[in-house]
């Protein structure tokens, strides 16, 4: 079984544009089929991640293509109108070395919270066409391959996502019995605020040994 | 002392009081006798004579495990008014079930407690669960300095988050004490209880260096439209009052193929798992590849939930 072998990874990791195929392999969302909860699709990599005998895929949730924005408008149906990223692009002038949509102030994108180390929006986005990724050599990757743009620099966790030693998963652990669904990089991880982040606990044990002591009670 | 032989109690007449003392004494007795069984009488109502003969595991024929299964689903309609379906998946050949946890990704959330707790129709008053996820200081992983209570928002500074349940060790001490063999070893790993053999003496419990295992106080109370109607008799089928109960890394799904409830539900991706004999294994991949460690290794309990920093 074809095993996902490590210079798959070197290839993913570095990702030298049309060079990193084989990295893509398993990250390609060729079928495309829209599902209907956020616009996300979920494509099949089986061969690349399954498990010898495995009768069954493994799904990696990833968008089905450009993220559409919200215009804060609402059509008479109520539903929030989007525009898509080439309604702007086409007409304006990239700014190569902006960072936040606060400084300068930007028209659009107000409330994007920005947190990813010194990176700058076309580090990611291609201003060349805003309907791609663009990765450090230049080379233009379409939405549903994001994973290889993360991949280029965090490469130690690309490589245990791949080997299904990083990230959530559902359904079956043996694949000859059922398939795997799996989240991709940024289900978890905001590309703009990739930190995991805070989390409030929500469900406690409630039993007698972890009930605090009452005070003022039968013995004061 | 022939002049004390001739004394009678004036209400007896000619007993002597040697006989009404032994009367009197027999009297007693039998009232006491009669208040120590009365408990049985009420027992009839919960206690089925199928139930009282019931015999191990073990030896339970095919035919008798259906007839087993459909008493206690009977008893689960009639206790919690739920339709449930217990059925009994066996070890897979070949398989050795192994669990991993990254404690660098770990963050305490506790979805997995009580994703546990919903799964194995736990008692809902007590928000039981297999799982305690202690917080604890960097630096040390002695529980005495761990903290299961804590409300704040997580992850906090200076600690790290360890999710503890049964480690189905493969040299079981809490298997060894058993004084009636109502806990063993399957062949996948799984230390499993026999919820219907148990006596409840909770010598397992005190033999468990990393207090996995949990005692029934009282009868669960789940509310019918919450029972999880998928359950194993080995596993997550709603325990009776007094018995031990404890982690089976969800065998009614794991034996299935599937994952276990607790790695589904964690947000963090943090639980890996699957068979340590497939070398082609998401688990063999992390056992090979990342520095794993067990709890308490030099108690030679030989744990198979690892855990790794990354």
């Amino acid at each position: 079984m074809p095993r996902v072998k490590p210079w798959i990874f070197l290839s993913l990791a570095v990702a030298l544009g049309a060079g990193a195929a084989i990295g893509r392999v398993h990250l390609s969302n060729s079928v495309g089929t829209p599902v209907a909860d956020a616009g996300r699709a979920e494509s099949a990599a089986a061969g690349a991640v399954a498990p010898a005998g495995g009768a069954y895929g493994v799904f990696v949730s990833l968008p089905d293509g450009p993220p559409r924005v919200h215009t804060g408008e609402h059509d008479a149906m109520g539903r929030p109108v989007t525009v898509s990223c080439v309604s702007c692009h086409t007409s304006m002038e990239p700014n190569l070395a902006r960072r936040t949509a606060a400084d300068p102030p930007m028209q659009f994108h107000q409330g994007l919270t920005y947190a990813h180390g010194q990176l700058s929006c076309v580090s990611c986005h291609n201003p060349h066409d805003y309907n791609t990724l663009r990765l450090a050599d230049g080379a233009a990757v379409p939405y549903p391959e994001v994973m290889t743009m993360c991949s280029q620099c965090h490469a130690p966790q690309a490589r245990d996502w791949t080997y299904g030693a990083h990230g959530g998963m559902t359904g079956y652990w043996d694949l000859s019995r059922g398939a795997r669904h799996r989240k991709s990089c940024i289900d978890c991880h905001d590309p703009h605020a990739p930190a995991f982040p805070s989390m409030t606990p929500t469900f406690k044990p409630v039993d007698r040994f972890l009930t605090p002591h009452r005070t003022g009670g039968a013995h004061e | 002392m022939s002049d004390e032989r001739t004394i009678s109690l004036p209400v007896l007449g000619q007993i002597d009081r040697r006989t009404a003392v032994k009367g009197i004494g027999a009297t007693l007795g039998l009232g006491a006798f009669g208040v120590a069984i009365s408990p049985l009488a009420r027992m009839r109502e919960q206690l089925s004579a199928e139930e009282l003969m019931q015999k191990h595991y073990k030896e339970l024929t095919p035919e008798d495990k259906e007839a087993v299964f459909a008493r206690l689903e009977r008893e689960a309609k009639d206790q919690y008014g739920a339709d449930v379906s217990i059925h009994d998946p066996q070890p897979i050949p070949g398989v050795r079930f192994g669990y991993a946890i990254n404690l660098s990704v770990c963050n305490g959330n506790g979805k997995c407690v009580e994703a546990c707790h919903k799964e194995n129709n736990h008692d809902r008053d007590t928000n039981q669960s297999y799982i305690r996820v202690f917080e604890m200081p960097k630096g040390t992983t002695d529980f005495e300095h761990g903290n299961t209570t804590y409300t704040h928002d997580v992850p906090r500074e200076g600690h790290y988050y360890l999710p503890v349940q049964c480690f189905q060790c493969e040299n079981p001490p809490c298997v060894d004490v058993c004084p009636v063999e109502a806990t063993w070893q399957e062949d996948d790993g799984i230390v499993v209880v026999d919820y219907n053999w148990c006596i409840g003496c909770r010598y397992c419990q005190a033999a468990c260096p990393y207090h996995a295992r949990r005692f029934n106080w009282k009868k669960p109370t789940i509310p019918a439209e919450e029972v999880n109607p998928d359950q194993g008799y080995l596993s997550n089928r709603v325990r009776p009052q007094g018995v031990v109960e404890k982690c089976h890394f969800c065998l009614h799904r794991t034996r299935e193929g599937r994952m276990p409830a607790c790695l589904e539900a964690c947000p963090t991706g943090a639980r890996i798992f699957g068979n340590m004999l497939d070398p082609d294994s998401e688990i063999r991949w992390v056992l090979k590849n990342k520095r794993v460690f067990v709890l308490k290794e030099e108690l030679g309990a030989r744990p198979t939930l690892f855990y790794f920093f990354d």
